[in-house]
């Protein structure tokens, strides 16, 4: 049975199912850095993870932003590196635009993307075409503008098939920030480690309102 | 290939464990502040603070770089990665004595961005934060992209010269004026014959086929941007001399010089002194002098095989600072 609106309970379920997916995958995400970086993006992922599972089963959130926001403060304070700035930005930025929500709805799901994409782009500086997590949260964000009205289930689906395109797309891309950079050409054929975990987190999330 | 057996704990408490038997090793000289740095205990009112930091895993740098004449405080990341705002926030109000604080660390974007959050943190907290990078890998970008080059070996010298300095002038203006010309005088170039292993998994950083070298190779294990047959000692240090001779910064007769020769781990004191006997006559054909020869293993990863070349170019300034005795687990100089 698939879920149109979530509530403030169901919202802090989504982020726990997508925290255990992030967990389980990282042997993928560690094989994908290791391939155009130093191999730690998994091992981030995982900690950062594992201690936002902790905050949520805390619980105690008075809204929906606020529990976004709990799952970014836990990732920069447990990760360090740029995941950890990066990812805790994403949730930060992308919560934070949600005050005042009651529910998550697919007009929330557009906000918070549209919110993260900003915050990241803030912080990290880099553009679409540079091999990094916006090349699959972009095309997330987008898609989530076109579907805001409808329901969120389809919502969440177009948005993760748009990542999975971004993070494909990442592939024959040249990197221009992080470790990869200096790989040049070296890295291509090989996707952004970074844009196959936002890949995860949406299909994580999908998967969770289509249950 | 054979993982690397490790004497360890849990693998996923490798940096807080190193963290602490660091401390240890500083008998009361340092200790550790918050979640995850090291500070000097006995900091004097009105010290310019200089604070060091990176991931974990590098021993001895960044974290035992803290000391006497050297840096006050290190904020550590886990294994590889940055340390988070958080605890950066915590270093800094740690070793401010309220003439503000350098941050000195190496240019990757995850240190640039997390230092950069506890620096807005700090400013939150009415600390002046300013901050230099280090960019002293000529391999890693041309000199017109140096804001794209990495921090290696060279940082030991810049954190030396920034050390002496930070415990001699009266503001951090002047801090970063000398640190950024001890930065601006460094050029480094390193080479990768094996990589290190990740401690937590025991898998390598990068794969490097056997008997080849990776020219060009940074700390964290990132491939080198050329990979060649493994050569001789003796062919290896014009090759290293060239690509340091053939960027932007001048050594010429007359210059004086400190060379670093460091161990990325697994490479011997053997092999840096076989290294330092082909490089001294090079190095003396182009008139160059050496005032002092560092030869260690400061800048590791793990036990990553493979050494680097540091120069830093001296004037008379730089070498006021350099001649100050400094103490510290990474570097000792009388």
């Amino acid at each position: 049975m698939s879920k149109a609106n979530l509530t403030l309970d169901e919202v802090v379920a989504m982020l726990d199912r997508v925290a255990d997916k992030i967990i389980a995958s990282e042997p993928e995400l560690s094989e994908a850095d290791r391939n155009i970086g130093d191999g730690d993006h998994g091992l981030g992922m995982q900690r950062g993870l594992t201690a936002a599972k902790e905050k949520l089963a805390e619980g105690g959130f008075p809204s929906i932003d606020k529990a976004f926001m709990a799952v970014g403060t836990a990732m920069m304070s447990s990760m360090g590196g740029a995941s950890g700035a990066i990812f805790g930005t994403l949730f930060r930025a992308g919560g934070k635009a949600l005050k005042g929500q009651d529910v998550f709805d697919s007009a929330g799901l557009a906000t918070f993307l549209q919110a993260a994409v900003q915050g990241v782009q803030d912080r990290g500086k880099a553009e679409v075409g540079d091999k990094t997590v916006v090349d699959a949260m972009v095309p997330a964000a987008e898609k989530a503008k076109g579907t805001s009205e409808g329901n969120l289930t389809e919502a969440l689906a177009a948005a993760a098939d748009a990542a999975e395109g971004g993070k494909e797309a990442s592939k024959d891309m040249v990197a221009k920030f992080g470790r990869a950079k200096t790989l040049g050409d070296g890295a291509v054929g090989h996707p952004d480690a970074g844009a196959l975990s936002f890949t995860i987190i949406m299909q994580a999330m999908r998967d969770y309102v289509n249950e | 290939m054979r993982k690397t057996p490790k004497i360890i704990n849990d693998p996923n408490a490798c940096a807080a464990e190193l963290l602490d038997g660091l401390v240890e090793a500083y008998d009361g000289e340092a200790k550790k502040v918050g979640a995850g740095s090291i500070v000097m205990s006995d900091l004097p009112d009105g010290k310019v603070a200089l604070l060091v930091g990176g991931g974990s895993g590098h021993e001895p740098i960044y974290h035992g770089l803290v000391g006497s004449n050297m840096a006050d405080g290190a904020a550590c990341g886990d294994i590889f990665a940055a340390p988070p705002p958080n605890i950066v926030l915590e270093a800094t109000q740690a070793v401010d004595r309220g003439k503000g604080v350098l941050y000195l660390y190496g240019n990757y974007a995850g240190d640039v961005m997390n230092f950069d959050m506890g620096a807005e943190l700090a400013d939150d907290e009415d600390i002046r934060v300013e901050t230099v990078l280090i960019w002293d890998d000529v391999a890693s970008a041309p000199p017109e992209r140096k804001e794209d080059r990495r921090g290696i070996a060279g940082l030991v010298l810049i954190v030396k010269i920034a050390g002496a300095a930070a415990s001699t002038v009266d503001s951090l203006d002047e801090l970063v004026r000398v640190t950024t010309k001890a930065r601006d005088n460094t050029r480094s170039v390193g080479v990768a014959v094996a990589a290190g292993s990740i401690p937590a998994t025991g898998e390598p950083t990068f794969d490097l086929a056997e008997g080849m070298m990776g020219v060009g190779m940074g700390i964290h294990g990132e491939k080198g941007v050329l990979v060649d047959p493994l050569c001789t000692a003796d062919e290896m240090a014009p090759q290293l001399l060239d690509i340091v001779f053939g960027d932007d910064l001048e050594f010429g007769d007359g210059d004086e010089v400190i060379l670093f020769i460091n161990s990325l781990g697994a490479t011997t004191q053997m092999e840096l002194l076989i290294l330092n006997r082909a490089l001294k006559p090079l190095l003396a054909a182009k008139g160059i002098k050496v005032y002092d020869t560092v030869i260690g293993d400061i800048v590791t990863c793990q036990e990553m095989a493979g050494l680097s070349v540091s120069l830093l170019k001296l004037d008379d300034e730089l070498k006021k600072y350099w001649d100050m005795p400094c103490q510290s687990v990474g570097y000792s100089k009388m």
